[in-house]
């Protein structure tokens, strides 16, 4: 089957998938014969093909992470070929598609790996190591009621851009899985400068950016060494910049709470 | 607020206090290298400018200034080993299970190999004390000294670098440390948060530059003894 390109529309992929019975099994890699795979298929569409094949065979199906299928809900992850989310730039797994990839190739597809995500079955791993991150800081209280009037907290528009930038986070932790040393910094500093940049986020500043980082240390994440394989691998290309400013607000926090 | 004493256990124990006295005392060490190397090539304005200089460090603040910059210095560089063995130690144990495929994006070779290269930068530190300050086995007890009764520190560094194999040694040893001030200048001003999107390739070019200056002014001088320049 050859389309008007002469492309093939199926491929022949050989796959390389990590399988593992749960978080404390080793794990191991099963080689699978991949025939027939669209290319207008997604990424999660052709592990979706290989499920109901393993499962036609009696087999147990791979586990892996999926919601919203839109880019958006941060929910899929893998690290394929040695990149999170894919080779596809600014692209979640999930709108990853297999016309990325070429007839005969071999896919390697690995769980994001870091000891705060551990893996709950093959790949689908625990993120909830976040949850405890926002926990620490990254919300701002208000009281609830009726929405306030909007043009009462006037904000210029180049801050206002600067926070949705950072906003844009989704939090699936690609940059942890591609940081070599696990870090959750882009993320922390992502969710924390949102938050830092807007008037609404001033009065909690200071413990915010305190008690992020101390969950973020005490979540087991490695240490940023400024490599900058978290901004390359961010599906929603989130700055480096916002890991300078988190180093800022952090250091300039604990001058605040030492000697104020 | 708590005290300054516990906030500051505080931030030294956590990820971005540890980074920033790395950072901190980098900057430090940074200083003396450009320093030390404006310093040394005074070799090339003759004898008696390296061996005024040297005796200008030997005798400011009768004596007590290069004792204050030795202990700076130590102090910088014991915090800047023990600090980022914390850190790397946290960091591989980060990530306890490696990837089957691993794909570098944009990390720098200088910024995947900073551990070595610091590594011999340390045994090349040791080294050069051993040589040049201990004067350990370098026969330069047998050099007359110079008029004002010091050692001939002009004599010393000749006597020093004609030796092929010191030399080759302190060129390799120069190169790894351009190697690791290329990723460190740079990295030095983002973890104290000077960076910004705007001053960014500012800050990367001035770390490329100071590493290939470094490297050129450093290597200049035992070249300049090997080929006769300086004699």
């Amino acid at each position: 089957m050859v389309s008007i390109k002469g492309q093939p529309n199926l491929l022949h992929l050989t796959l390389k998938i990590w399988r593992q019975d749960g978080p404390d099994d080793k794990g191991h890699f099963v080689d699978i014969d991949a025939p027939g795979i669209p290319t207008s298929a997604s990424f999660l569409e052709m592990l979706d093909i290989i499920n109901e094949r393993l499962i036609g065979e009696g087999k147990d199906p791979v586990a892996f992470d999926h919601d919203c299928r839109e880019g958006i809900c941060g929910m899929c992850s893998l690290v394929i070929n040695g990149v999170a989310h894919g080779p596809e730039k600014a692209t979640t797994t999930c709108q990853l598609h297999m016309r990325s990839f070429k007839d005969g190739d071999t896919i390697h597809i690995e769980p994001f790996r870091a000891k705060a995500f551990p893996v709950i079955k093959d790949l689908a791993v625990d993120r909830s190591a976040f949850d405890s991150i926002i926990r620490g800081g990254g919300y701002i209280s208000v009281r609830t009621g009726a929405a306030p009037e909007a043009n009462n907290t006037p904000i210029p528009k180049p801050v206002a851009d600067a926070a949705f930038d950072a906003a844009a986070c989704i939090g699936c932790g690609a940059c942890v899985a591609a940081c070599k040393n696990a870090s959750a910094m882009l993320f922390v500093a992502a969710k924390a400068g949102q938050l830092n940049s807007l008037p609404q986020g001033q009065a909690e500043r200071t413990a915010r950016s305190l008690g992020m980082v101390q969950a973020m240390d005490k979540a087991g994440f490695g240490n940023c060494t400024n490599q900058y394989e978290c901004e390359a691998a961010c599906p929603k290309e989130i700055d480096r910049s916002w890991i300078t400013r988190l180093n800022r607000s952090y250091t300039a926090a604990f001058a605040r709470k030492s000697l104020l | 607020m708590s005290s300054p004493a516990n906030s500051l256990c505080g931030f030294l124990a956590s990820s971005i206090g540890r980074k920033w006295i790395v950072a901190f005392t980098g900057l430090i060490l940074v200083g003396f290298i450009a320093g030390h190397l404006t310093g040394n090539l005074l070799v090339f304005a003759g004898q008696d400018a390296l061996n005024a200089y040297a005796a200008f460090l030997h005798n400011f603040l009768h004596g007590g200034a290069i004792w204050i910059a030795r202990c700076v210095l130590l102090g910088s560089v014991v915090a800047h080993i023990y600090f980022t063995i914390l850190l790397t130690r946290a960091n591989r144990a980060a990530r306890e299970q490696r990837y089957a495929v691993e794909v570098t994006q944009k990390a720098s070779s200088g910024s995947k190999w900073m551990i070595l290269s610091g590594l011999l930068i340390l045994t090349f530190v040791i080294f050069h004390l051993l040589h040049y300050t201990v004067r350990v086995g370098a026969g330069f007890q047998d050099l007359p000294l110079d008029s004002e009764g010091h050692f001939d520190v002009y004599r010393m560094l000749i006597l020093g670098f004609s030796n092929v194999w010191v030399s080759t040694f302190y060129v390799i040893s120069i190169a790894m440390l351009s190697w690791h001030l290329s990723h460190g200048v740079s990295s030095m001003f983002q973890t104290l948060g000077i960076s910004t999107p705007n001053t960014r390739q500012l800050f990367d070019r001035i770390a490329l530059g100071f590493s290939v200056l470094t490297f050129a002014g450093y290597t200049s001088i035992p070249l300049a003894v090997l080929t006769g320049w300086v004699a």
